[in-house]
């Protein structure tokens, strides 16, 4: 076999230049041909999907926004290590570290906290490597369908501790759950 | 001419414009939707049931768009050329013969608006001005784009109805009239004009495709190369004028094509259903038929648009000039042939 027949794809085909006979010419035919194919289409299941009402199915890895996770006792998990900033390939996050007084213990797992913990939501890119790089189970990223909400200012892009941390409810069902089993 | 005669044609034309104008609405509609069957997709449904007020939402979000106006020298001829578009459009339809004569308050109702003895020519006439709204508009914006549209528009149109009347040419020795109306009647029953001039269908319709601007001969508004073309200025209403006189046409020539070529309002037992259930009952029906044969065309006009791709335009001017019109001067020569076999017949001793 020569290298001038062979076909990886198997999809290959010779161009050929022919002269084209008088009813080629006509084009007639070729357009009633492309009549048909045209019209089979019309009766094809169509592939919309309605989509308020109808929510395609997301994949069983899709990442959608980020969550900052209590433990069960419902203190924060970040220590603003800064890794998840330094993996971030889009520069999104941003953090400012303080330290744990005595009477927050309730409130943060470990003697230094994030202060600010700040994602611009315009860079994200939903890549996952902050959650890949964190080191104390602090940020995941949720399967929450709901991205990012629109807005009209740039500044209410980027979701401080405000939108960020989990609810303290939520840390408590997760708790009560965990108990149950 | 008494008054009841004004009052039956006031209203006749009031409906005739009313029901050009709700085609040319609803073909936006059929348009979104045929567009979106053949390309998978369900096309536009949340206004109304299945869309059906969609086209109601689009004029409305053109009236309420801001009027634009380019710096123009021309401020005048820019206003005048969608109202040319328009009103040549809806001018068309005076002649045509929407149904056989209704019986009504002891009157017979003729269902067009003016029977003409001309009225083929009459249509030609009225059609070869509408390129004046499409020209006027394009030179009259200021902008190389739609001068570029108006241009081709202007040479297209010109080229195509050369063919278009030559074609016509080949129908008319066999129907002997011009008259919209008796070309109508004389193919009663399934005596349709097509089984007796298919070249002559069939050029008539590649025509009417280049008449009317839809592809694959739109290269007057070919969005890849000339942003819109001729109506690249124009916003708001005028622009709505523009593409709703594209539609009108559109409705037009389908309803001359099933007229011509369709046999009209006539269908298959016809005049057993004016004889025995009655004139009006059997009369209405035609009118229906003449509609789904109309919707038939538009369709496939749509049709048509999502199949064949645009022409290049050396390409549109060598089948308008060198492949179309030779082909009806043949047709014309072979059909005066057939009409007068038998003193040639004769002639040769037979």
């Amino acid at each position: 076999m020569s290298i001038e027949t062979i076909s990886l794809s198997g999809r290959k085909k010779v161009v050929s230049n022919k002269e084209m006979t008088f009813l080629e010419k006509m084009y007639l035919i070729a357009i009633v041909k492309g009549l048909f194919i045209t019209i089979k289409h019309f009766f094809r299941k169509k592939a919309t999907i309605q989509y308020p009402e109808q929510v395609r199915e997301m994949s069983p890895v899709y990442r959608g926004r980020h969550m900052l996770k209590r433990d069960e006792q419902g203190r924060e998990n970040c220590t603003a290590c800064g890794l998840c900033a330094l993996s971030c390939p889009a520069e999104a996050i941003t953090m400012k570290a303080a330290e744990r007084r005595a009477d927050e213990k309730h409130l943060y797992r470990e003697e230094k906290y994030a202060e600010i913990y700040e994602i611009n939501m315009l860079r994200c890119i939903f890549c996952g490597l902050c959650e890949e790089a964190c080191p104390k189970d602090a940020i995941y990223l949720t399967i929450s369908k709901e991205l990012v909400p629109s807005n009209y200012d740039r500044e209410d892009f980027i979701f401080g501790k405000d939108k960020l941390v989990m609810p303290l409810e939520m840390a408590i069902q997760n708790a009560q759950l965990k108990n149950a089993n | 001419m008494d008054s009841t005669f004004i009052i039956e044609k006031s209203v006749v034309i009031v409906v005739v414009f009313a029901v050009t104008m709700i085609m040319a609405m609803y073909s936006t509609w059929a348009e979104r939707k045929v567009a979106a069957f053949l390309q998978d997709r369900v096309g536009p449904n949340r206004a109304g049931f299945g869309g059906l007020l969609q086209p109601l939402a689009d004029g409305l979000k053109l009236f309420s768009k801001e009027e634009f106006e380019p710096n123009t020298p021309n401020r005048f001829l820019f206003f005048v050329g969608p109202a040319i578009a328009m009103s040549t459009a809806l001018m068309t339809s005076a002649v045509i013969p929407w149904g056989d004569k209704l019986h009504l308050f002891g009157r017979d109702i003729l269902l067009q608006a003016t029977d003409l003895n001309i009225g083929l020519l009459y249509f030609f006439g009225v059609v070869s001005v509408g390129v004046y709204g499409i020209m006027i508009g394009g030179w009259a914006s200021n902008n190389k784009f739609s001068l570029m549209g108006a241009v081709r528009a202007a040479s297209q149109m010109v080229s195509y109805e050369v063919a278009m009347g030559l074609s016509m040419i080949a129908l008319l020795m066999m129907t002997g009239s011009l008259s919209l109306r008796e070309i109508s009647a004389q193919q009663a029953g399934m005596n349709w004009n097509v089984f007796y001039q298919p070249v002559s269908f069939l050029i008539f319709l590649i025509c009417a495709f280049a008449e009317t601007n839809r592809t694959p001969f739109d290269l007057a508004e070919c969005e890849s190369e000339l942003i819109g073309g001729y109506h690249t200025e124009y916003s708001s209403m005028k622009m709505g004028f523009y593409l709703f006189a594209e539609y009108a046409n559109m409705f037009i020539s389908s309803t001359i094509l099933a007229i011509l070529f369709f046999g009209g309002y006539n269908y298959p037992g016809m005049s057993w259903v004016v004889e025995n259930v009655g004139v009006n009952i059997g009369n209405i029906i035609g009118i229906g038929v003449l509609f789904i044969k109309i919707c038939g065309f538009i369709f496939f006009y749509m049709w048509v648009r999502w199949t064949i791709p645009r022409f290049r335009y050396d390409q549109l001017m060598h089948l308008g000039w060198r492949i179309l019109i030779p082909l009806s001067i043949i047709n014309i020569i072979i059909t005066g042939i057939v009409i007068l076999r038998a003193d040639i017949a004769a002639y040769l001793g037979f």
